[in-house]
């Protein structure tokens, strides 16, 4: 791009205008708490109890994104099939549906007059209110994010590695684990990241789900409505740290992945 | 060694329709065709890539239409190598032993006589990323026949390459070939390629196979209008040869350099066979008098055939050309190539 032309100064400007947008009232929000209250905070049971809860909620997400996500995006990846578009669709649905809406269709199941809540109350299993809830949920509106990026994953490389494993006597186990899976597994670990990241950080559907046992977002939301922005401000501190140390990992891996290929 | 019989496989809106081939152990078997022509299609159909629903494959006297690939016994080879890239070379060679039981004294001899035949050794610490095409192929073709199969599938495995590393795997083929007794079936688009390796070979078009037999056969006598136009080669004639003189038919032609064979083929592309009224003072060697038989009005060009008294030369000339040395049929005119012009096989 010619450096002198007006349009470049206008790209500049609007690059500086976004990463000021992004980056002043995240910087303020961090700066805000003194590391007295900070400290303070951390000390706090509830917070500590609700930061956990939200890092393992939303790893056990990823954990069964990981299991049952993995052989979908292989099968999207692989084959052709008559409504292979509609399935792809269907998998991005809880990307674009509103957050509560997600947390009231949740419900809609989980209520004792449907089936399948009805099966699950048999079962002792309890989705209102409870950490399975929350993990339904974040499951929910994770699992999109993981099987995007493991299907781009499998679709880069090329089938004819695997074809050329089975004709060197490979089952398809075999090639799967020896072949497809070491080519694959920083896609894996990138899509974890990106399922997980988007679990912490959902509220809308939570709350309408499980208000109690509360997670971080919750907290956050319930410190600034009882007590204002001051007392909700180290909580999100804490919160906003952790998300932003899944991202620096998942910047770090997708870079490294550009270097090797 | 090969028996394909009554095969149909429809994919998408293609089809392989009633294909019958039978290749013999040992075989060098080529198979040429225009691209989408289904001979990628035909061969992932015998590796047992591609399910074969219509119609029955047999390797090695066994029925495998419905073994899956790990069970055949089939190697192949892609134009684009397809190496594991996160393996080394020498991984990539020995990755087929995971899953053959071989006593590795025996394992390690062939692994070494590989890698001395194709001259590996420099490589086998090397990841895939690093090699070049010629060596990458190398690699490929060492990994294919490691595991010994009864037949190797190779996939246009020299097109994608350099000119001076084709020939130099080309001639790599050639000598696997003959130190083993592995049934060859390679799919190519160069006719010297396919007359240089080949014994038999076959043309396939739209799906199905045009031609089948002898590799000569099909360039001398294509048995169809399709086949005639596919292989191109218009002047193919069986030479004997003395030091670097070719003769056939009685007429003897100069060629570039000596071959080391005692008999052959040429063949001259008819582009480059010039035709004129009066015989050419030029250091072309080759020149011969004959009569117009035939003008083809090929758009462009008109395909002029000469007949020498014992050969037929087929010629392209321009319209132009054709006008202004008022060619025509029982015209007597002269005809000259350059001996670099000669393609001999």
């Amino acid at each position: 791009m010619y450096k002198k032309e007006p349009f470049f100064w206008i790209t500049v400007s609007c690059g500086g205008i976004i990463v000021a947008f992004i980056v002043i009232p995240l910087v303020q929000m961090l700066t805000a708490p003194s590391l007295e209250m900070l400290k303070e905070t951390f000390r706090d049971r509830n917070v500590v109890r609700s930061i956990w809860l939200s890092i393992y909620t939303a790893g056990l997400a990823a954990l069964i994104s990981f299991v049952f996500g993995t052989p979908l995006a292989y099968l999207l990846a692989r084959t052709q099939f008559f409504g292979k578009r509609f399935v792809e669709s269907i998998i991005d649905l809880p990307i674009v549906i509103p957050h509560p809406v997600v947390g009231i269709a949740i419900l809609s199941v989980a209520g004792k007059n449907h089936w399948i809540g009805h099966l699950f109350s048999e079962l002792g299993i309890r989705i209102m209110g409870s950490v399975t809830g929350i993990v339904v949920v974040l499951t929910f509106v994770g699992l999109p994010f993981y099987v995007n990026s493991v299907k781009n994953g499998f679709e880069s490389i090329s089938p004819r590695l695997e074809n050329v494993s089975r004709s060197l006597g490979a089952s398809m186990f075999s090639t799967f684990t020896r072949i497809t899976f070491p080519l694959a597994w920083r896609s894996m670990l990138v899509g974890i990241i990106m399922c997980s990241a988007r679990a912490i950080s959902e509220f809308g559907a939570v709350v309408i789900v499980a208000y109690h046992p509360m997670i971080a977002p919750v907290l956050i939301y319930e410190r600034f409505e009882g007590y204002g922005l001051k007392y909700s401000q180290p909580v999100a501190v804490w919160l906003v740290s952790i998300c932003l140390l899944l991202f620096l990992i998942l910047r770090i891996l997708t870079l490294r992945t550009r270097e090797d290929t | 060694m090969i028996g394909i019989s009554g095969i149909n496989i429809q994919l998408g809106t293609f089809h392989l329709r009633n294909i019958n081939l039978t290749i013999e152990r040992n075989e060098f078997f080529i198979l040429m065709g225009p691209t989408g022509a289904g001979k990628t299609v035909l061969l992932e159909a015998i590796a047992g890539l591609i399910p074969v629903r219509q119609g029955s494959l047999t390797i090695a006297g066994n029925d495998v239409t419905g073994r899956p690939p790990d069970k055949r016994g089939v190697g192949i080879v892609y134009q684009d190598y397809a190496l594991f890239p996160h393996l080394t070379v020498r991984e990539n060679i020995t990755y087929g032993l995971h899953f053959h039981k071989l006593d590795r004294a025996k394992a390690k001899k062939r692994f070494e006589r590989l890698v001395e035949e194709l001259s590996l050794s420099p490589l086998l610490a090397r990841y895939p990323t690093n090699l070049s095409g010629g060596e990458s192929q190398r690699v490929s073709l060492a990994r294919a026949l490691m595991v010994e199969p009864s037949v190797l599938l190779l996939d246009e495995p020299l097109s994608a390459l350099d000119p001076g590393f084709r020939d130099e795997i080309r001639k790599g083929l050639k000598k696997l070939h003959r130190d083993s007794d592995v049934t060859f079936l390679m799919v190519t688009h160069d006719f010297s390629e396919a007359l240089s390796l080949g014994s038999r070979g076959a043309v396939m078009n739209n799906g199905m196979l045009e031609q089948v037999g002898n590799m000569k056969e099909i360039f001398q006598h294509p048995n169809s209008a399709f086949v005639a136009d596919f292989v191109g080669m218009k002047n193919l004639f069986p030479v004997q040869i003395e030091d670097r003189r070719a003769s056939f038919n009685g007429i003897g032609i100069e060629l570039e350099t000596a071959p080391r064979k005692d008999e052959g083929f040429i063949a001259i592309r008819p582009e480059d066979i010039i035709l004129s009224r009066k015989k050419l003072e030029s250091s072309m060697r080759n020149t011969f008098r004959g009569i117009v038989r035939n003008c083809n009005d090929q758009g462009l060009y008109y395909e002029v055939e000469i007949d020498t008294g014992t050969v037929r030369f087929k010629s392209l000339v321009t319209k132009r050309s054709l006008i202004e040395m008022e060619i025509h049929e029982g015209q007597e005119m002269f005809l000259s190539f350059k001996s670099s012009s000669i393609h001999f096989f």
